[in-house]
């Protein structure tokens, strides 16, 4: 097979991916209302936690704006961990493995499907956190690289629900991870800085948590400017999840079709 | 009159043993559950924020608003559940056999109240194992009770989205109104520290008298006990027509 018919198989399924989602308002209006939802209710709530002293920001709106951002990643995930769970369940994937499409293709599809989410609810959130009055320290350039953060944290969350569509075939397996991943985000310094955690034992999760890492990233580019630890250590996370998620996904895919 | 409470024993002794033979019957409190472990783990230090006065400190803060959580999403929960024995056909049979039906309503929420009593307990057992304290002595059977009036109210509106729409997809319309009350409310900090839109909506949120009243009881100085009541009161008395309209649509449509 050369590398152009497996993109055009890519790219069919990708399509087909997206056009699915898009057939389904309830999923694009939760993947951008409910993040959105919590990031308004809980800056609002919290705005009083800028008057710690030590807190980096005095403005709770921009310090939470990472979360959305995280928290859309998630959403996607799911949505797209529940289609592949689908097709798998519903008998598209064995009619598939019947034809000369590869099996990777599908995953290729729905990885492509996650990206565009992730890039549509990046875009989407910078533009109403910004009418909301966020203020990104690292100007316009800053924006981009939030965006493509955020699409790289997509797709590593997009490959862990892939593992759990693949290995489960249940789109009942894939939703009931939704708590495990939310309970995974707040464990983690998306309230917080993590100097200013109390409790030692919640500070040490949220420090070996590699969501702090993605969380840090993100934010460090609203509330500092360039922080180049910040970034690096950002980027490194979710480059290594993408790799570990992809790779396992690949993995698993290989044990179902075998 | 008899077959009234005939039927509401009948339908709260089967969702009990429902309860009882499915481990799931605590799924309402794990949210709650993380929710608690979350901010009252995480969030301490917003305690020390000038202005925050609270005597049974921020664990106890957060375990009041986490133990109505619980107990709110219990109710809900049996409304999944009514929503579920709609679907299965269950709830038809039990029209055409029961003598009153509004025993029905009755029963579930006699069953909703086990189910919270549990959640509840588990909520508090978690709470006082990582640390909090109990100030408000006998004041804490006063936060039991407006925990158990909030199940109530809740039951009630489940109830009746469930009876309304009848099947299981009838979830985020149960679930999200309860949600947004919820944290509409003073989650992280008191009342008085809250600013912007979330302060007025905080306010005109009925939610909060109870959560701030519950908070009261715990630290032992209790506050705005009668507007607390007084709403619990009216919230159920509400909800209660709510769920009898729903029933009454179910009726209809056979």
């Amino acid at each position: 097979m050369t590398g152009s018919s497996f993109l055009t198989q890519v790219l069919a399924l990708a399509r087909r991916s997206t056009v699915r989602t898009m057939r389904q308002p309830a999923v694009i209006i939760s993947a951008l209302f409910f993040p959105m939802m919590f990031f308004s209710i809980n800056a609002s709530g919290l705005d009083a936690a800028s008057k710690i002293p030590g807190f980096p920001t005095d403005s709770y709106l921009d310090f939470a704006f990472a979360f959305p951002l995280i928290q859309a990643s998630l959403f996607g995930a799911i949505t797209a961990g529940s289609d592949l769970a689908r097709d798998i369940e519903s008998g598209f994937f064995d009619r598939l493995s019947l034809t000369p499409m590869r099996p990777v293709s599908l995953l290729g599809g729905m990885l492509a499907g996650v990206v565009a989410l992730g890039l549509l609810q990046g875009v989407v959130f910078l533009t109403i956190g910004l009418l909301m009055g966020v203020d990104i320290s690292s100007g316009l350039g800053g924006m981009f690289v939030i965006v493509l953060l955020t699409v790289l944290v997509a797709l590593g969350f997009g490959g862990i629900g892939a593992i759990l569509a693949i290995r489960t075939g249940s789109v009942e397996a894939v939703e009931s991870a939704f708590p495990l991943f939310f309970v995974a985000i707040f464990l983690s310094s998306i309230n917080l800085p993590r100097d200013l955690i109390e409790q030692d034992w919640f500070r040490f999760i949220a420090t070996i948590n590699p969501i702090s890492y993605l969380v840090e990233g993100i934010r460090s580019l609203v509330i500092t400017g360039w922080d180049p630890q910040a970034l690096a250590l950002g980027f490194g996370f979710a480059g290594a999840i993408v790799i570990v998620a992809i790779g396992g996904a690949a993995a698993s895919l290989r044990t179902r079709v075998a | 009159m008899g077959g009234f409470f005939q039927v509401a024993w009948a339908v709260a002794a089967r969702q009990v043993y429902k309860y009882f033979t499915n481990p799931a019957f605590l799924a309402p409190a794990l949210f709650p559950l993380f929710f608690f472990v979350a901010f009252a783990g995480g969030l301490t230090s917003v305690g020390d924020v000038p202005g925050f006065e609270y005597a049974a400190g921020y664990i106890a803060f957060q375990y009041v608003w986490a133990l109505l959580q619980a107990v709110s999403m219990g109710g809900a929960f049996t409304g999944f559940s009514i929503a579920g024995d709609f679907e299965n056909g269950f709830a038809r049979r039990l029209m055409l056999a029961a003598s009153n039906r509004y025993g029905i309503i009755l029963g579930y929420t006699m069953a909703s109240l086990v189910r919270a009593t549990m959640t509840g307990t588990l909520v508090t057992v978690i709470a006082l194992l990582t640390g909090m304290p109990i100030s408000g002595g006998f004041d804490f059977f006063g936060l039991i009770a407006l925990a158990v009036l909030a199940n109530i109210a809740a039951t009630l509106f489940g109830a009746g989205v469930a009876m309304l729409l009848r099947t299981q997809q009838a979830g985020p319309v149960i679930r999200t109104p309860i949600f947004l009350v919820l944290f509409l409310a003073p989650v992280f900090v008191p009342l008085s520290l809250l600013t912007g839109w979330i302060e007025a909506v905080a306010r005109l949120n009925p939610f909060t008298h109870i959560l701030q009243a519950a908070r009261g009881f715990l630290a032992g100085d209790p506050t705005s006990v009668a507007s607390a009541f007084t709403i619990s009161a009216i919230l159920i008395l509400v909800l209660a027509l709510w769920a009898v309209y729903g029933l009454r649509r179910a009726e209809k449509a056979g």
